[in-house]
């Protein structure tokens, strides 16, 4: 593609979704991330307790992604072709890993206070 | 504050301009001002090429008439019609409503073009109406010619083993159910292209390669036979590209035959009959995907500005390939399916074509010349089974082009060009008529 600017990438995303569903998740992805950084910020440091169990969710969000992207698109693992197809999968499934990690790790952060733990 | 302090502080804003100016670079990709005109410019048809030449003009231009001509109220997405004739779609996947993509200030005339006189620089619809222009763009796409095939008529889709999914979404869904009978039941399955240009080049291989896939899942599985009739002695015009399908028909025991163009179908006995330089030869089938041959739509060939030399049996229209300008009426361009150019009858055509075009008609009203140029690029995801694709680009000269050198193989069968065709395609045609990618 020529002229590939972020402009086209954002028009295309927002026909694919729909401009509602991607301004949203887009939304939801900022406010998590955000959310994120405001905990660590508030609590001036990492909870590895909570940090272990945002580490067991991260499997799930890698399969949780990777199967999402199968389904959408009639695919599977028999499909991977290349070298490119290898590192499609391993984005699509660490995306889903880190994110469900982020959420989880946040998620526990907002809901117990850092004086009620350990 | 001292120098000392300042100076990182100048900077820092400046730096902060500099992001914000790329961040804004970057989201709205440099547009000219408009040119202010009063000039009459006629579109005819709203296809992808139409609709997306109307937005990119209502960008560029300021006080002109812009007139759209086409009746049909419904918009396709046609690159999507073979994944509905496979079952992978719903026929509502390709379907939108034509005034959905139209910009402010277009005027849409739900009418049919009946005659274009490039002389007089008036076009007749079939309501009588006369519009007159100042510059005319062509955008009226192909027809496809089903009475050429002797025997075989549209409302015998999706019965007696008969696929065609050029038609629209409703022929494309019928054949999905002739696919899916076949799926279970096994046999030969035969697919043709005509002998003429024709839309997407590359469909006829999908349709081969997907029906062989499906049918390998089926109960069919080995009681399948799956043969490609060529319409000459290549299996895609680019040669480079049909070793390479070559090499996969042999993998997956995909039979071709050579210089076979279908002329006649026997739907109640399944036969089929080829002309070929040895004579005719009948081949009975289980399956057989039909596409009729394609030529310019009649008022086109009927005006005068169909190439008088080349294509005579198809009439596209004379314009030079770089420009998409007529070659003998300089205020006429022609864009899409219909424009006479050596290749290429793609939505990904389209997306090349209209920019250039739009740059010489807008440097005419200016009276300079243009200097957008065309190359013929063009791009056909060519589906190769559900689930991989290889995202073939190429241009006038053959050459390969692709876009994303090193990272997307084109030759090669991959997963994230499958996710191309499946995922980012529709979104970025749809973009594109918009005017926005």
């Amino acid at each position: 593609m020529k002229d590939l600017t972020l402009g086209m990438v954002i028009a295309v995303w927002e026909e694919m979704f729909g401009p509602a569903l991607f301004w949203g998740m887009a939304g939801a992805a900022a406010v998590v991330t955000l959310l994120y950084l405001y905990v660590l910020i508030r609590d001036r440091r990492v909870s590895w307790r909570k940090f272990l169990l945002a580490q067991l969710a991260m499997p799930f969000g890698a399969a949780a992604a990777v199967g999402f992207v199968w389904r959408i698109t009639h695919s599977g693992l028999r499909d991977v072709g290349g070298p490119v197809d290898v590192i499609v999968l391993m984005g699509v499934a660490a995306a889903g890993a880190v994110g469900a990690a982020v959420l989880v790790y946040t998620a526990q952060s907002l809901v117990r206070r850092p004086a009620a733990e350990e | 504050m001292t120098e000392a302090d300042a100076a990182p502080a100048a900077r820092r804003r400046f730096l902060g301009l500099a992001a914000a100016a790329l961040a804004a670079a970057a989201a709205a990709p440099l547009e000219a001002q408009p040119v202010g005109t009063s000039a009459r410019i006629l579109i005819l048809g709203a296809g992808a090429a139409g609709i997306t030449a109307a937005n990119q003009l209502a960008r560029r231009v300021e006080g002109a008439a812009i007139t759209l001509v086409d009746p049909r109220r419904e918009h396709l997405y046609q690159p999507g019609l073979s994944l509905v004739a496979t079952g992978l779609k719903p026929e509502g996947y390709v379907l939108s409503r034509t005034r959905e993509w139209l910009p402010a200030g277009v005027t849409l005339v739900e009418e049919a073009v009946a005659a274009i006189d490039p002389e007089a620089r008036r076009v007749t619809t079939d309501a009588g109406r006369a519009l007159g222009y100042d510059f005319l763009i062509v955008a009226l796409g192909l027809a496809l010619d089903d009475d050429a095939i002797e025997g075989f008529s549209r409302d015998m889709i999706g019965t007696n083993g008969l696929g065609a999914l050029y038609g629209g979404p409703q022929d494309a869904a019928r054949t999905w159910a002739a696919v899916s009978a076949y799926a279970e039941k096994g046999g030969l399955a035969v697919f043709t292209r005509p002998a003429t240009e024709m839309k997407c080049a590359g469909a006829p291989l999908k349709h081969c390669f997907l029906v062989d896939d499906i049918a390998s899942r089926g109960a069919a599985g080995a009681r399948r036979e799956i043969l490609y009739a060529a319409n000459n002695k290549a299996l895609f015009s680019v040669p480079i590209v049909s070793e390479k399908v070559r090499m996969l028909f042999e993998t997956r025991r995909i039979g071709a035959v050579h210089d076979h163009v279908l002329k006649a179908i026997e739907p109640g006995r399944r036969i089929a009959t080829f002309a070929t330089p040895e004579g005719d030869v009948e081949i009975g089938y289980d399956y057989l995907h039909v596409i009729p041959p394609q030529r310019a739509p009649r008022p086109v060939r009927e005006s005068g500005l169909s190439w008088a030399d080349r294509w005579t049996d198809q009439g596209w229209v004379e314009v030079d390939p770089h420009s998409l300008r007529h070659r003998r009426y300089p205020e006429v361009f022609a864009v899409g399916d219909v424009a006479g150019v050596p290749k290429g009858k793609t939505a990904a055509s389209v997306k090349w074509q209209v920019p250039v075009m739009v740059d010489h008609l807008v440097a005419a009203l200016q009276g300079r010349e243009g200097t957008a140029r065309y190359d013929g690029y063009t791009s056909c995801p060519l589906i190769t089974r559900v689930g991989r694709a290889m995202l073939v680009e190429f241009d006038y000269a053959n050459n390969l082009a692709p876009s994303f050198p090193g990272v997307i193989a084109p030759l090669e069968e991959l997963w994230i060009s499958w996710l191309i065709k499946e995922l980012a395609l529709k979104p970025t045609y749809l973009a594109m008529l918009r005017g926005d990618a």
